[in-house]
């Protein structure tokens, strides 16, 4: 072996006390294992929630929203009380005008991924003397299907046959339920203002949401339309996905200053589900940061011990010569092969967890428990663990420098 | 030919503070010359030890000056003078001090190995050499601290010489020693005073060892007494 002398020595060091360089690893590998065991969880299960979240609505949704009535009499100014306040929403119509403009716009943008118009129709599920109040989503399906991805919902049925069959339904499997409902029956709806249509169901879906099962339908644009008394040009909404979801109020900011229309992200138009995924990486990242304390000061305390029981090494090596500079890298190194191998053996720790988690039975959509190999979350913990080491062990290696060997020698 | 001044101490002063403020260097002033082999006697406690570290340039901590090889020492800081240390000095402790877990000649390389002046395998090969010189050479390869005192203070004495330092200080070097071993170390001391200009500083309590040096240094309650002692 041929190594550079104080690497030498604190391989020494390291192989003539296995046992404590072991413990120390071991609490490095714990440390980082469940550090990243516990973030791929988060990760895993946030991407879940925003997945089965996407399968309802869209990134970016632009729509009318409803606008005041101004005072009748103008406020002119202190002095005068304004006297004659009625607000009222003051809307004519909820179509968006000239959509077809829009969606070009859209569609032109880089960064979009899909775009669809949308017509929501609020109305009444019938069958015999039960009803069930609800909301028709008229789409294009095939866009609607690109967007949401219907068809993984579908637990009967096929969104395409929406296409063949111009007065075609598909309803959530609560309507379904609700009603008595199966497959290819026959099913009537009226919509708020009055219009009457007997529709065939063409597919039921059954999404994580029950309450969007118990509600919501897809139609063709062209039966919403119709259920509103409207003509083909009418559309209320327009949906928007983008390439990276998570910038989406970026762009509906941007967005904003081009038309009146309200544009909303989906991160706004879910505040709940966005507190609770942040409440999950809080909470998450405090344990896993309080288990990497703990292993670091585990790698602290070992070299601490390691220099105490080395004061004489330290004395002898200052006084043949070597400096500060030299006790600290030592001692840096041997913390650095410690935490290698901790980090390491963590990586293995939080794979097999991970591997071991993503086979557990949950049910659901999604069957099984959302984690996944991140391989940024790998990186991640492996320079954190690497940090973390570092820092522990820097501590206790300046004090070994300030070690004075006539001290020891005079013992 | 006058000899030149390798070691110059000027007006050496040390105070100990604790427990109480105690003076154990008293304006210490001396020269040694290349190639000499001094010895320091005097009774314990007397401040020898204390003397050497500072002239080790260990110790920083006092009042006075000191030159070595014509260079300042005094104010220096501590990385300067663990690289002269590393280079001109060899160190030799009144308690033989090894690193353990290290064979001996692992022991005996590690300075050389941290001056870097010379590869490896020359390294190792001179490190037998002065294992050989003390008469260890057999042990080389044993764990530091499985030998007994005596074979470690002299792998210790190995260690002092492999870089060739200037000057070679040593602590009571044949403490350990039985009288067919001290006369190795001093055979060897005067070989490298003689024949390579080393110059030996050694603290002993053995009047014999003192007598067969050069030149002997007195000292009592941390003063010299006596700059070329005499005995018979
Ligand atoms: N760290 C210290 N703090 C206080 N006093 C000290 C310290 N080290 C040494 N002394 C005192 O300084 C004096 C000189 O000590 P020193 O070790 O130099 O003696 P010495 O001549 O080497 O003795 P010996 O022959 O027994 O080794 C002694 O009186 C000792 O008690
Ligand atoms: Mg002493």
């Amino acid at each position: 072996m041929k190594l550079k002398v104080n690497t030498e020595i604190a391989l020494t060091h390291l192989l003539t006390r296995k046992k404590q360089t072991m413990v120390a690893s071991l609490g490095v590998t714990v440390g980082i294992g469940i550090f990243i065991f516990m973030i791929s969880l988060v990760v895993g299960f946030n991407r879940y929630s925003d997945e089965s979240l996407f399968k309802a609505v869209p990134h970016i949704r632009i729509y009318k929203d409803d606008i005041l009535s101004r005072p009748l009499m103008p406020f002119i100014d202190s002095v005068y009380e304004t006297v004659i306040v009625n607000p009222k929403i003051a809307n004519l119509t909820k179509s968006l005008i000239n959509p077809d403009k829009i969606l070009a716009d859209f569609k032109k943008q880089d960064y979009v991924l899909t775009v669809a118009p949308q017509v929501s129709a609020s109305l009444f599920y019938n069958n015999g003397t039960s009803q069930i109040n609800g909301i028709a989503s008229g789409v294009n399906i095939m866009e609607a299907n690109d967007m949401f991805n219907i068809q993984s919902t579908m637990l009967a049925g096929d969104v395409s046959n929406l296409l063949t069959l111009p007065n075609g339904i598909i309803i959530g499997v609560g309507i379904a339920d609700h009603l008595n409902i199966q497959l290819n029956d026959n099913i009537n709806i009226t919509s708020a203002i009055g219009v009457i249509k007997v529709m065939k169901v063409v597919g039921i879906f059954k999404t994580s949401n029950s309450a969007i099962d118990k509600t919501k339908s897809y139609t063709t644009l062209v039966v919403a339309q119709q259920l509103l008394h409207q003509s083909t040009s009418y559309v209320t909404d327009i949906l928007v996905n983008i390439k990276d979801p998570n910038k989406a109020p970026e762009y509906a900011k941007r967005f904003e200053n081009l038309t009146n229309y309200k544009i909303e992200d989906w991160q706004a138009a879910n505040e709940q589900t966005m507190a609770s995924n942040k409440t999950r990486k809080v909470m998450f990242g405090a344990i896993s940061i309080a288990i990497l304390l703990v292993a670091a000061f585990g790698i602290y305390n070992i070299i601490n011990m390691t220099i105490k029981e080395k004061l004489n090494d330290i004395a002898i090596l200052k006084a043949t010569g070597f400096k500060g500079k030299d006790v600290i890298n030592i001692f840096i190194k041997e913390t650095l092969i410690m935490g290698f191998i901790g980090t390491s053996f963590g990586l293995v720790l939080a794979a097999i967890l991970i591997k071991i988690v993503s086979g557990i039975y949950i049910g659901g959509d999604r069957e099984y428990f959302p984690i996944g190999f991140e391989t940024p979350i790998f990186i991640m913990g492996s320079i954190i663990g690497m940090l973390v080491t570092l820092g522990a062990g820097y501590i206790p290696a300046l004090n070994a420098a300030k070690v004075d060997p006539i001290e020891i020698f005079r013992k | 030919m006058e000899k030149k001044i390798i070691l110059k101490a000027n007006r050496i002063v040390k105070y100990f503070l604790e427990p109480i403020k105690f003076k154990a260097l008293d304006d210490v002033s001396f020269e040694v010359a290349q190639g000499e082999f001094v010895t320091l006697i005097g009774k314990s406690g007397c401040g020898k030890s204390t003397l050497l570290y500072i002239l080790s340039t260990m110790d920083t901590d006092y009042e006075g000056e000191l030159f070595i090889d014509g260079i300042k020492i005094t104010g220096q800081k501590q990385d300067n003078l663990a690289a002269i240390r590393n280079e001109n000095i060899g160190f030799v402790f009144q308690f033989h001090y090894m690193l353990p877990e290290f064979s001996c000649l692992k022991n005996v390389m590690i300075p050389a190995l941290k001056l870097g002046k010379y590869s490896y395998d020359e390294i190792e090969y001179q490190a037998y050499q002065k294992l050989e010189l003390l008469g260890i050479k057999d042990q080389a390869l044993k764990q530091a601290s499985k030998l007994s005192g005596g074979q470690q203070q002299r792998v210790a004495i190995a260690r002092a010489l492999i870089n060739e330092p200037k000057i070679i200080m040593c602590d009571e070097p044949s403490g350990n020693l039985d009288s067919k071993n001290t006369s190795i170390v001093l055979d060897t001391f005067h070989q490298l005073s003689k024949e390579f200009g080393q110059t030996i500083i050694a603290v002993t309590h053995d009047n014999d060892f003192a007598k067969s040096s050069n030149r002997i240094i007195e000292m009592a309650d941390g003063k010299i007494l006596v700059h070329d002692l005499k005995i018979n």
